[in-house]
């Protein structure tokens, strides 16, 4: 009787520990982590429906940046360091859609419409290169991110924009470091259908706008094309024998993380309410890929449950960490944990065993 | 029956001329840039030079701690800005306790020592477990360390850890400022033994510093550890069939690159004069990793000349681009921004070659290997 108890205990504690072992302890003291900042919040004072609005606001926000990483995952061409690239392109289509004076919510749609060919045309490119450079994809990503912000640091000083509520207003040309989107798409998204009870507010339609893509993506994923890509992605060998074409297929990919990076950040603007330019874009990847490996997903392998998790659980770090702990031990230290926990994340997925040798 | 000999070797000038170009294509377009920038700028040939010399003595001991890495095969060590933290940590305990001048510096390279090997194990630890993709690996291990060092002063000292004078402490009586004065260290080993010619200030204790360092690492070239750095290097799974310990090799590599880094960042501050508390580390690895592929270094092979070539053509960038941008657009900040785009560039342009190379090579090994077995086939037909 005893002896089974003790065996009884065993496997669940063996089944915990494969558990945690599964899980990634990173990810679990994380989502402890979070935990406890719910429960401290109200503790502290901070109203905890307010909290929720906020990070249920941020995620809406980024969860379309971050839903830009799976592609270029699934193909193997590891995390999109390059996100800036597609950013960019979002932030052309903006920048553009109001030059051309479009305003209100069709102004969002005419961004959308401007960012796509450019997106296009930059995800071919850098799909191409990635291709030339297989296996050294994530530090040239990044490179690639950076030398785009950089040059398009000069774009915007020199590309002809005349709007004046984008260009600097003394010399009149030039764009601002951070452009105001009032009169033009500010919570276009967030406003559609959005639900107020008391102090918490839920932006439907953004909701609707990344359930909308995530569940495409989901379907996406379920095409011929789609098995096809994570083919390429767990074996390229076996891929390339099954008749499939290899670069095709992650030049695709690339492609779509990119076009996803640039509406994603048109999603981020509307919400935010700004455009932010010149070096802004420059740190996005970031966040963006320890959401998603916060979520449970490693360097090869990403689904739409990782995204929805690991963007909630960034998220709501970001958002909870500044007034719990300010309230609590009055010193702002939420950038700094922001830093090593996202960081950090990045850093235990990237020496994981099994997926160095692949 | 074939009389046309197959001579690979001996190459038509043309070609030899491509050649050259296509393996220094980074240091030619440099120069190209340089060669158009100077005369636009506007600046006299003995300002350039002496600004040149200021910072050949600045930075070029920062960019030798990244050869030893590559030497072992690790690529770029992009975790160089641990040392440097280091070195900054050493520094600010240093003018707390308030000693200035050489035994300043000379304590705070001491001190630095510590911090230097704790990280720099740390690090190589990490990059074990990270085979195969050092570069990105080490390139998110410095900014995670950024993010303790800035916990450790940012919030720990003043508070847990005893910082003396509140002249560097933040008003709210814990935390670093975001500059720390070093104006009783600035320049002190510059100007010690400086030797004036034309107008062009000579730092000569800071050279010979410098030879000191580019000695070390010829001689530890030579050593028995450096050798099996090399072999190391070459092939992994050689060297550990050879007998070398290959985790440990490298995490020495890497020890000693933190170190030198960590010294090289006490130089380049004391020549600056102050510290910049959250920023001065942060953008060090990338412009001293630009400023050794300008000089026409790989990912896999750095020399002690690419490292000077480099220093002076990078930094003559660096000085002229903003002025001739803004000769040319009418706006400052064109130049700031290009000559950032050109360091990404130069990192994003050397990296791509790398890849293609490794590419190249191993496609090269397949077709050999494929015709190898076609002439067997041959032989037993």
């Amino acid at each position: 009787m005893n002896d089974q108890l003790e065996m009884n205990q065993y496997s669940i504690r063996d089944r915990i520990i494969g558990f945690a072992k599964n899980f990634g302890l990173p990810r679990l003291i994380i989502a402890g982590f979070l935990l406890l900042l719910f429960i401290a919040a109200p503790l502290v004072g901070a109203d905890f429906l307010t909290q929720l609005t906020n990070t249920i606001n941020r995620f809406s926000w980024n969860a379309i940046l971050v839903l830009a990483m799976v592609p270029m995952v699934h193909s193997g061409c590891g995390l999109n360091f390059g996100l800036p690239l597609g950013i960019i392109s979002g932030l052309l289509g903006a920048t553009m859609s109001i030059e051309l004076g479009f305003t209100g919510g069709f102004s969002f749609v005419i961004a959308i419409l401007i960012a796509t060919p450019i997106a296009l045309v930059l995800g071919v490119g850098y799909g191409w290169l990635l291709n030339k450079i297989k296996g050294g994809e994530m530090m040239i990503a990044t490179y690639v991110g950076f030398s785009a912000v950089a040059f398009m640091c000069m774009m915007w000083l020199l590309l002809p924009y005349h709007s004046a509520n984008m260009v600097w207003g003394l010399a009149g040309k030039g764009l601002r470091t951070t452009i105001s989107l009032e009169g033009y798409f500010d919570k276009v998204l967030a406003n559609f259908l959005q639900i107020n009870i008391g102090t918490l507010s839920i932006p439907v339609g953004t909701l609707l706008f990344f359930a909308l893509l995530a569940f495409a993506m989901w379907a996406f994923l379920h095409t011929k094309t789609g098995t096809a890509m994570t083919a390429v992605g767990s074996n390229p060998t076996f891929a390339k024998a099954a008749g499939i074409n290899v670069n095709k297929i992650r030049l695709l990919s690339v492609v779509m993380s990119t076009w996803l990076a640039a509406i994603g950040i048109l999603v981020y603007e509307q919400g935010f309410g700004f455009i932010q330019l010149y070096m802004a874009p420059f740190y996005m990847a970031l966040p963006a890929v320890s959401a998603i490996l916060i979520g449970g997903a490693s360097v090869n392998k990403a689904s739409i449950v990782n995204v929805i998790i690991g963007t909630f659980l960034f998220q709501g770090i970001v958002t909870m960490t500044p007034t719990v702990m300010n309230s609590m031990i009055h010193m702002d230290m939420s950038e700094v944990i922001r830093i090593i926990v996202s960081n950090g994340m990045i850093l235990y997925a990237l020496t994981r065993k099994t997926e160095a040798t692949r | 029956m074939s009389t046309k000999p197959i001579n690979t070797k001996e190459k038509n000038p043309l070609q030899k001329a491509t050649g050259f170009l296509r393996n220094n294509s980074v240091p030619v377009m440099f120069i190209l840039i340089c060669a158009v920038c100077i005369p636009i700028s506007g600046f006299s040939p003995s300002y350039l030079l002496s600004e040149i010399v200021t910072r050949m003595g600045r930075n070029t001991f920062l960019i030798l701690s990244l050869l030893i890495p590559i030497m072992a095969g690790m690529g770029l060590n992009f975790g160089m800005t641990l040392g440097a933290m280091a070195g900054e940590i050493a520094l600010i305990f240093v003018s707390d306790w308030q000693i200035w001048g050489i035994p300043g510096v000379i304590l705070a390279m001491i001190i630095s020592i510590p911090f230097s090997v704790l990280l720099g194990l740390l690090c190589g630890k990490i990059l074990n477990m990270a085979k195969g993709r050092e570069m990105v690996t080490s390139y998110i291990i410095s900014y995670f360390i950024n993010g303790i060092y800035q916990l450790i002063v940012l919030y720990m000292m003043g508070s847990l850890i005893p910082i003396i004078h509140s002249s560097i402490k933040l008003p709210r009586g814990y935390g670093i400022r975001n500059t720390v004065s070093l104006l009783n260290m600035r320049q002190c080993i510059d100007n010690l033994l400086a030797i004036n010619i034309g107008g062009v200030k000579i730092p000569m204790l800071t050279f010979i510093i410098i030879a000191g360092a580019c000695l070390f690492i010829i001689w530890f070239r030579k050593t028995k550890l450096g050798q099996d750095m090399r072999a190391v290097g070459q092939d992994m799974q050689v060297a550990r069939d050879a007998g070398i310990n290959v985790e440990r090799t490298r995490i020495i590599s890497i020890v000693i690159s933190t170190v030198l880094a960590g010294f090289g960042m006490i130089l380049y501050l004391q020549n600056m004069g102050n510290i910049s508390t959250y920023s001065s580390h942060s953008q060090i690895g990338m412009f001293c990793i630009a400023a050794l592929l300008v000089g026409g270094a790989s990912v896999d092979k750095a020399s002690i000349g690419n490292v000077f070539l480099g220093v002076t053509l990078f930094h003559l960038m660096f000085i002229v681009a903003p002025q001739a941008g803004a000769k040319i657009t009418g706006d400052s900040m064109i130049g700031e921004y290009f000559r950032v785009f050109v360091s990404y560039g130069v990192i994003t342009v050397a990296l791509v070659m790398y890849e293609t190379k490794k590419r190249k090579a191993k496609s090269l090994l397949g077709a050999q290997l494929r015709l190898d077995q076609l002439k067997e086939e041959d032989e037993v037909k």
